[in-house]
């Protein structure tokens, strides 16, 4: 296939999945606006948490920390005086926090840029371990922080959260950053430096003797993946308008870490196909949660069914296709024409490889 | 001056001494071997040279430098490759990936010029490219160049580990039992490969092998480790007729 007429797919792709932002923008209603917003978010955080575990191999879950410092950080940048005023009645705000407000753009940013700096920082210490010990290592980072903003009273108003915050994260908002990381993802993956970040997930000891510096390559990982955490962060605060410290326990970086497994470690396309499946499958099983009318019997309401459910899938899922849904793979128009499609039997049998391209 | 050397250059594992008072010399363009018992502590005297291991005393020495205890990309960029003894490719990704991470050092790739595809980069990065499918195409790997590495076959395995170290431009390679699991025909070429590489890319050689056939076949001359310690020096025939190598193979009469 030329190489020209697979970009002109890939562009007439994005620019339906922009009309159909549109029309989903102009009519659907706030419940499913809700959802497809949570999908593009979930995106952002997906392939955050698989640059540092599935592209360079570092085994971290702290991701709930930085989405933290990200949401607490935008928050705070964005809500006006008044706002402020009426969230911190135990105790005041602090001053120089008061009257602070900027837009939400350049607040997204900062809000990258301060998950960013604490990556970093921790990045340091936590990086010289390995496997499950910096596992635990940045699970417990994740804990300080979360501990910490609910100490820190007069600047984050500790348990009882901040509400009201303003409601920026729109569907455009969200899914140009979606797009944006999508994007930033295929480009660094496609790089020199992406191939670094896959040798040193592949042998470290390799690496470093072909003259990749492995722990600096780690370190700048883990940043940018804390940067993209901190976004998606500040855009579930703006999307819910409500954040407290109990949102950015363990299980939100389990649900980020179940979505990029589930979708595949390495695959980008694997990461947004199975942040988009699994938002909208939680929601849809929410049925599960309430009364069941089976036809023969009637089942009382049962909060939780809809987890019981949801497990079972995401056993069969890791039973039947172990890596993944895409393994380590990306979509490409090659691979669709390759596809051994039903009514195409008749068809070239798919030769392996060269499935590396995305577009 | 030599090249590399090594002055008396220990390694300490707790109580074990892996390599005692190691002393090398290389000169530029030889091509030198290191044999021993296993155990005798060759791969360890690697690790040391390519900062791997910091040994516990001593120096070593690459170009009049002293690159003791540096880090890894470090001695890498200094010119000195190295192959290992359990192949150590990248599993997840392609024969031209592989080579092109070699090339790393020439890309020097910062993370935001990589990832914005910007000019300089983007010429450089042709250029690697172009310099890996060279490489790939001299030692007949060029056909493989999309196939995931550990598809292939050892043997081309074992080359393209050779290839990858290439890439790096090294003045200096270090191969770690390059003929293990061949058979004596694949031995034969492996010994034309590695004079010619020498002749093409300047290179200086220093390789661990057990195949006495290469060994003897390549070498101008070889160390001979036994329990850490330097027990032998010398060109092949001396080597050959050493008593204390004979014994240290074959055992005591």
């Amino acid at each position: 296939m030329k190489p020209k007429r697979t970009h002109l797919y890939t562009l007439a792709a994005v620019a339906a999945f922009a009309v159909f932002l549109g029309v989903a923008d102009a009519t659907f209603d706030a419940f499913a606006l809700r959802v497809l917003d949570l999908c593009g978010i979930y995106v952002v955080l997906a392939l955050s948490l698989n640059l540092v575990n599935g592209f360079t191999g570092l085994f971290s879950l702290g991701h709930a920390g930085f989405m933290a410092v990200g949401a607490y950080t935008s928050a705070l940048l964005t809500m006006t005086a008044e706002q402020k005023e009426m969230n911190f009645f135990l105790e005041p705000i602090a001053p120089w926090l008061a009257h602070l407000s900027i837009p939400f753009i350049p607040a997204l940013v900062v809000a990258g840029l301060v998950a960013a700096g604490l990556g970093f920082v921790i990045a340091a210490p936590a990086l010289r371990l390995r496997d499950d010990y910096l596992a635990i290592a940045t699970l417990g980072f994740a804990e300080i922080i979360r501990v910490v903003l609910t100490n820190a009273q007069p600047i984050t108003n500790g348990a009882l959260g901040l509400k009201g915050l303003p409601k920026f994260a729109g569907t455009w908002e969200v899914w140009g950053c979606a797009a944006l990381s999508v994007l930033f993802m295929i480009l660094l993956t496609r790089s020199a430096y992406g191939r670094a970040l896959k040798a040193v997930r592949d042998d470290e000891i390799a690496a470093g003797a072909m003259g990749v510096n492995v722990f600096r390559t780690k370190v700048v990982s883990f940043t940018v993946s804390s940067f993209m955490a901190g976004v998606g962060g500040a855009l579930l605060g703006h999307l819910l308008t409500t954040i407290d410290p109990k949102m950015f326990t363990f299980m939100l970086t389990f649900n980020i870490l179940l979505v990029v497994v589930l979708g595949g470690m390495a695959s980008i396309t694997g990461s947004v196909i199975a942040s988009i499946a699994v938002t909208i499958l939680m929601e849809a099983l929410r049925f599960l949660d309430g009364p069941l009318d089976l036809g023969v019997f009637q089942l009382d309401a049962r909060p939780g069914l809809r987890m019981v459910v949801f497990s079972a899938l995401l056993m069969a899922v890791v039973i039947f296709r172990q890596r993944g849904l895409m393994g380590s793979r990306e979509f490409s128009w090659a691979m669709l024409s390759r596809a051994r499609l039903p009514w195409r039997r008749s068809g070239p049998a798919g030769t392996d490889g060269g499935t590396h391209g995305v577009a | 001056m030599a090249l590399l050397s090594t002055e008396r250059v220990t390694m300490r594992f707790g109580g074990l001494t892996a390599v005692s008072r190691l002393e090398v010399r290389i000169e530029k363009d030889e091509i030198v071997g290191l044999i021993g018992p296993n155990g005798a502590g060759k791969t360890t005297a690697f690790n040391v040279i390519t900062g791997m291991n910091t040994p516990t005393e001593g120096r070593v020495l690459f170009a009049g430098e002293d690159i003791t205890g540096m880090p890894r990309h470090e001695i890498a960029r200094r010119g000195v490759a190295r192959t290992f003894q359990n192949i150590r490719l990248f599993k997840e990704m392609s024969v031209l990936e592989n080579v092109l991470v070699g090339c790393h050092l020439r890309l020097r790739p910062n993370v935001f010029e990589a990832t914005l595809h910007l000019p300089g980069y983007r010429r450089r990065d042709a250029e690697a490219r172009a310099f890996a499918l060279d490489l790939l195409r001299e030692v007949g790997l060029e056909s493989n160049a999309d196939e995931l590495a550990t598809s292939l076959p050892y043997g081309k395995q074992r080359r393209l580990e050779i290839v990858r170290a290439l890439a790096t431009r090294p003045t200096m390679l270090l191969l770690d039992e390059p003929a293990a699991g061949m058979n004596p025909q694949e031995s034969l070429e492996l010994m034309h490969f590695i004079r010619r590489i020498r002749d093409q890319f300047g290179l200086t050689i220093l390789l661990i092998e057990h195949h006495m056939q290469v060994v003897m076949g390549v070498c101008h001359r070889i160390y001979v480790l036994e329990y850490g310690q330097t027990i032998a020096q010398g060109d092949p025939a001396a080597i050959q007729n050493d008593p204390k190598v004979i014994e240290a193979y074959l055992g005591a009469q």
